[in-house]
């Protein structure tokens, strides 16, 4: 657990988990299935009124 | 105001205020300052009231006994009415600081009103007092509408407000007594962190309790950007508050860090503070009351998701663009730049999808000025985001570090961004809370926005100018290698723009007095109509 260990870590690793957490993120995003929920969602803020 | 808790909630809420009177007890008993002692008065008064608010309705029957389908809006009106109240407070110790920058003879001789205490009275009342109440009544305004469910129960909200708005003034008094831990924006000393953790894991629970009992399959975007605003200003506080009082009965308190990894710490927090306080928050509200006063869903809703995730986790690195050119590692303040760029594209993807919404309903944003605050808001968003990230830069920092251009820069995040985004929500959501059908005046409205507007543009520009000649004051020299100008001359030259801030200051200052007067008079006129009704394309119509 030294400072090199971290900066190694940090410099490498650190590059590879955000560029794979990045895909899972676009890749939700952009998943043609979800296309119809996301549009729902979308609309969604229309229909809530005070009362349900 | 009637809080209408169940027998049970009735019992905790008296309980809770004995807590808080025996808590300032034994605080003023074991003191050892006379800070420690008023504050210990203040939990004890806090108490007091607090049980006699709650016991005067306690034989009371309830009105509305809890249900998922009716909405509880009472902690909304609440939070709303107190962002209101810390917003003119805050205001007005601001524009007091700017005057003061101006003409120093007006700390009036007291050392409670210097420029090292009012300064953080200023933030804190801000940030926190007006920004925080209305994340927290909008969050609960968001959550319930988009899940369509209501809140958990009816006591944790109100004990949440009640809880953090004793924060906030124990943060206030504290620095006028002199009380602080040094650490910009998080300059309460421990007994008040405390109150704050305890509050927020139970904002936390009460939030995540809510979402639990959607009805709605899908947790609408809006609702992310909430949750990483309390998850993340969780952990922030908690670990840059981590230290060790100098004993029970006292104020003081030390840091578990020291030096740079002091540093570091505070400025993740500092810049962090900045994300996910005020900008991740913030975006939950634009997300829900931008799209729904425009009467069009969010232009893209997949580009929503992507800019979550950019800043939630782009964020978390840029902190250390605060500590150019100091004894942090160099590779260290790379990084932050380094992060701090990049995270120009989801801030401006947000602030895109923000205007792009807007294409199809410009005539609304011409004709209804509560939509005409959001959208500028989106604007000022992309701009502060822009000149972040300029600013992050190394050599660029070298010119704007310790001069008023951050200032400026600040303001037009916190004013254009921040505060529009706010007043607009405030607008869209008290005819709706209070049932009238618009706001008493559209024409006052009106007058806040252009005030609001003129202030800003007035307070960046000022900022702007007097930042960039101080900087080029500080590094220019002679021929003989020697500085040209003393620093007493680069003050000379600051101080018709300090007038021209305080100038912009006081008249956002009159646009939150205006903004005050509409919702009182909105709330106390007596057109109340059965339900908030709206045009076909789902504008709320008092929303002019």
């Amino acid at each position: 657990m030294t400072h090199d260990f971290f900066v190694m870590l940090s410099k490498s690793w650190g590059l590879f988990y955000l560029i794979f957490l990045f895909g899972i993120a676009v890749a939700y995003a952009l998943w043609p299935a979800n296309k119809e929920k996301f549009d729902r969602a979308a609309k969604s803020i229309f229909h809530d009124q005070d009362e349900k | 105001m009637t809080f209408d808790f169940s027998p049970a909630e009735r019992d905790a809420a008296i309980g809770t205020s004995f807590v808080a009177i025996l808590i300032g007890v034994v605080m003023m008993v074991s003191s050892q300052s006379a800070a420690f002692t008023t504050h210990g008065a203040m939990f004890f008064a806090f108490g007091v009231l607090a049980f006699f608010g709650f016991a005067k309705d306690y034989n009371k029957p309830q009105a509305q006994p809890y249900s998922r389908d009716v909405y509880y809006d009472t902690p909304i009106k609440l939070g709303i009415l107190l962002s209101i109240a810390w917003a003119i407070f805050g205001f007005f110790i601001g524009d007091w600081v700017a005057w003061l920058l101006a003409y120093p003879d007006l700390t009036f001789d007291a050392a409670w009103s210097s420029f090292g205490r009012i300064r953080p009275a200023h933030t804190t009342a801000v940030i926190f007092g007006f920004g925080g109440n209305a994340l927290m009544a909008t969050s609960f305004h968001v959550v319930q509408r988009t899940c369509r469910t209501s809140l958990p129960g009816r006591y944790g909200p109100i004990f949440i407000l009640l809880g953090y708005n004793l924060f906030c003034l124990l943060a206030v008094t504290g620095y006028f007594l002199g009380v602080t831990q040094s650490k910009e924006y998080a300059e309460p000393e421990w007994y008040a962190d405390i109150l704050l953790t305890v509050v927020w894991v139970g904002y936390f629970f009460v939030f995540l309790n809510t979402l639990a009992r959607r009805e709605e399959k899908h947790i609408y975007v809006a609702n992310w950007y909430y949750i990483a605003f309390i998850v993340v200003v969780a952990l922030l506080h908690i670990v840059n508050n981590l230290a060790v009082p100098v004993s029970f009965g006292d104020t003081k308190s030390y840091s578990a860090f020291s030096g740079v990894q002091d540093a570091m710490t505070q400025w993740w927090y500092g810049h962090n503070a900045v994300a996910f306080f005020l900008t991740a928050g913030f975006l939950g509200m634009m997300y829900y009351y931008l799209p729904k006063a425009a009467g069009r869903p969010i232009f893209s809703y997949r580009m929503s998701i992507i800019s979550f995730w950019g800043i939630t986790f782009m964020y978390m690195w840029a902190g250390s663009h605060h500590l150019h050119y100091t004894a942090l590692p160099h590779w260290v303040q790379t990084l932050g730049m380094t992060f701090s760029i990049v995270l120009l594209v989801p801030s401006w993807a947000s602030a895109g999808n923000a205007l792009l919404t807007l294409n199809g309903a410009w005539d609304k944003v011409r004709d209804n000025a509560t939509l005409r605050f959001m959208m500028v808001a989106a604007v000022f968003y992309g701009l502060s985001t822009f000149e972040g990230s300029f600013l992050a830069i190394r050599p660029v920092n070298s010119l704007s570090h310790y001069t008023d251009w951050t200032i400026g820069h600040v303001h037009s995040g916190a004013l254009g961004w921040v505060a529009f985004i706010t007043f607009g929500a405030i607008y869209s959501v008290v005819p709706q809370l209070w049932k009238r059908e618009r706001m008493y005046s559209p024409a006052l409205v009106e007058v806040h926005f252009w005030l609001a507007l003129a202030g800003t543009v007035i307070y960046v520009f000022a900022m702007w100018n007097s930042g960039i000649i101080q900087g080029l004051m500080w590094r220019t020299y002679s021929e003989n290698g020697t500085l040209t100008y003393s620093f007493i001359e680069s003050l000379e030259a600051m101080h018709p723009y300090y007038i021209a801030r305080a100038v912009g200051g006081l008249l956002f200052l009159m646009g939150g007095l205006v903004c005050a007067y509409n919702v009182w008079k909105t709330i106390s006129s007596s057109k109340i109509v059965g339900r908030v009704s709206t045009s076909p394309d789902g504008v709320l119509e008092g929303a002019a």
